[in-house]
């Protein structure tokens, strides 16, 4: 009894924390690089849809990965642009990317409405650590392929942000970006890359929700797990590692929110994750010198040669 | 390419800036329905005549406008504080809910009724944003992530009051309260879906809060603290105090909005993408479009309205969905802000010297 309640949760929560994991561990990156994006619910539903529209085409779910990826940091790129190198209020140009991205693919998926998809990403089941109990079957069989991967990106990030020349770079564009400057590093190459990682990794949490999770292309389909996501890059304070704790916490809220709704309204537990942010920014205010870890220069452009 | 500052742009040079971005976005829209299959004179051709050419078009425009008036002349004197308010969203719901609350339970009579609408959802919304301002100003709570995360409280908490304690004895399988008495409706313009007070609602708080913030001691402090917060300190403008009256102002703007939707044209409380087609979002727009300016964004929110109206035509008349909307608005927002770069810098093009 205990331990199929475990194991579901483990594995339901798991399941909806995928792209959450990868929405977060993208916007995380932008974010240490001192540019806040706002539109991470617009990149991640095109490249929902994109990764359908190539997969359903092309018969090959890993090509519309790949597409969704593509077709995200495009998108990003348009963020980069305003807010980088025309030094537009990153806020404002973030939600406009949102409104495109939430439109664009309103107007041309509605061709790809309602039809499932042929192919869609495989499950894998990962031997001898399946065998493991309660753990095994909650998180090692059964669950897609982009689960482990988005375990290896947050670890690799971790190791890179905090154990590489480059990880050092990309902080310290985000903390001093007059100081990174003085340094040699070129700010606004780092703030452009790191954007675009954000935008890539978006579109790959958006191509889970169309070629894994529910194979097949919904209007609006992200309903809200961009705006989780910015939660969670808080909730983690800006750790990739702690990034897969939140996101399962907040995968595991979905999940318990659809199990116990006989007994409590489900509205209630779709509210957690937002009320948690909130909860977790004031207590962390209150607590008198807990660091919550936002880049010094979060949001602010940067133009060279002026402090 | 290089960007050097120039001085404060004139006035003219503002609305022609602005102007050129709105159209730039119209033609980008236009060209999107191209691909979509409808070409652009054709397209143009049947916006024009349902939206100019009929009285009931031109009534679609206003009652668009009236919710985006109300969330972007807020939203003006928000942005002029730097109280980054993106709940708008949110406070239109919790205004609607509030309205809803008093329609449904209070039995008021006659325009007791209306009135007790009004207020109660001015004060919803206000309160809801009050909430984000007083973390801003006490404990330094980032108001952005506040505002957002608040909007989706919203959200569930409307789905919940329809799923659940709210939900109508009269709506069997449907997720809507029961409908308002008589009492609680606004009234029509004739042959119209407009209800004609939420102008009026509109164009007082527009005036409202333009007076507010260039006749008032309020006003000049707001000013003061968005541009230099550090200066508003020494010369003593009260951080908390303001930032109070800017959220309580803006947010019980946003409900009233909400009040005006359910009052107006729901006469019951429904699902929250019903309730409002993202004008709390949509109002940052009108404000920004209107360089925080509240009266400005009385007509920008009018501009914007037609955005609305004319997806409204185009669905009927091109068969388009109803998503163009969303994108044009987008479009008008990215535009404008690229525009913005040639009112603060000029832009050297060539060889990077020194």
């Amino acid at each position: 009894m205990v331990e199929s309640w475990v194991v579901a949760t483990l594995a339901r929560g798991l399941a909806f924390a995928v792209p959450l994991l990868f929405a977060a561990l993208g916007e995380l990156v932008a974010e240490r690089a001192g540019v806040i994006n706002l539109g991470v619910e617009g990149m991640m539903i095109l490249g929902a849809l994109s990764a359908f529209v190539v997969a359903d085409a092309s018969g090959s779910p890993w090509l519309g990965v790949l597409a969704a990826a593509f077709v995200g940091a495009a998108a990003a790129f348009f963020h980069a642009f305003f807010s980088v190198t025309l030094r537009a209020n990153q806020y404002v140009s973030g939600l406009a990317l949102t409104m495109v991205g939430l439109g664009l693919s309103g107007l041309w998926g509605k061709a790809y409405a309602g039809r499932p998809l042929a192919h869609p990403l495989p499950k894998w089941d990962v031997p001898l650590l399946k065998e493991i109990p309660w753990l095994g079957p909650g998180i090692f069989s059964g669950q897609s392929a982009l689960l482990y991967l988005g375990f290896v990106f947050a670890f690799l990030l971790w190791v890179f942000l905090y154990r590489t020349r480059g990880g050092i770079h990309l902080r310290s564009v985000g903390e001093n970006p007059a100081a990174a400057d003085a340094l040699g590093i070129n700010v606004y190459l780092v703030r452009y890359l790191a954007v675009l990682f954000g935008g890539a990794m978006a579109g790959v949490a958006g191509a889970y929700l169309s070629v894994a999770y529910r194979p097949s292309w919904t209007e609006g389909m992200t309903a809200g797990m961009g705006w989780i996501a910015l939660a969670i890059v808080i909730f983690a304070a800006w750790d990739p590692l702690r990034a897969v704790g939140a996101a399962f916490l907040f995968g595991a809220f979905y999940h318990l929110a659809y199990r116990f709704q006989a007994h409590l309204a489900p509205e209630f537990l779709k509210m957690t994750p937002y009320l948690f942010t909130i909860l977790f920014l004031v207590l962390s205010a209150l607590g008198k010198g807990v660091r919550l870890g936002a880049p010094e220069a979060l949001g602010r452009p940067f133009v060279r040669g002026e402090r | 390419m290089k960007l050097v500052p120039r001085p404060e742009p004139g006035v003219l040079e503002v609305l022609l800036v602005s102007v050129g971005a709105v159209l730039l976005a119209f033609l980008a829209s236009l060209a999107l329905l191209w691909l979509y299959g409808a070409p652009p004179w054709e397209a143009a051709a049947a916006i024009a005549a349902g939206v100019f050419a009929d009285p009931r078009g031109f009534a679609e425009v206003l009652r668009r406008a009236v919710p985006l008036v109300l969330v972007g002349a807020g939203l003006a004197l928000a942005f002029r504080a730097q109280f980054w308010n993106i709940g708008a969203e949110g406070q239109l719901l919790m205004g609607a809910v509030a309205a809803a609350g008093v329609a449904l339970f209070s039995g008021l009579p006659g325009p007791w009724m209306l009135f007790a609408m009004g207020l109660s959802a001015f004060l919803a919304g206000g309160l809801w944003a009050i909430f984000a301002a007083l973390l801003k100003a006490r404990l330094g709570v980032n108001d952005v992530i506040t505002t957002l995360m608040q909007n989706y409280v919203a959200i569930y908490l409307v789905d919940w009051l329809i799923h659940g304690p709210w939900k109508g004895k009269s709506a069997f399988g449907f997720a809507y309260t029961d409908r308002f008495p008589e009492a609680a409706g606004l009234p029509l313009l004739p042959g119209t879906a407009l209800a004609w007070p939420g102008v009026v609602l509109a164009l007082s708080f527009a005036a409202l809060f333009a007076w507010l913030l260039f006749a008032t001691k309020l006003g000049f402090e707001v000013r003061v603290l968005g541009e230099n917060p550090e200066a508003a300190r020494y010369a003593g403008v009260r951080a908390l105090f303001t930032l109070s009256w800017v959220a309580l102002l803006s947010g019980g703007a946003a409900g009233l909005a909400g009040f005006v939707e359910v009052a107006g044209t729901h006469h019951k409380l429904l699902a929250p993408l019903q309730i409002s087609l993202g004008y709390g979002y949509t109002g940052i727009i009108v404000a920004w479009l209107g360089r925080n300016h509240p009266l400005a964004a009385a007509l920008t929110g009018l501009l914007v309205g037609f955005v609305f109206a004319a997806g409204d035509v185009a669905k009927v008349a091109l068969a388009t969905p109803f998503q163009l909307v969303q994108v044009v608005n987008g479009l008008i927002l990215f535009f404008l802000i690229a525009a913005e770069v040639f009112l603060r810098y000029r832009v050297v093009l060539g060889v990077r010297r020194g």
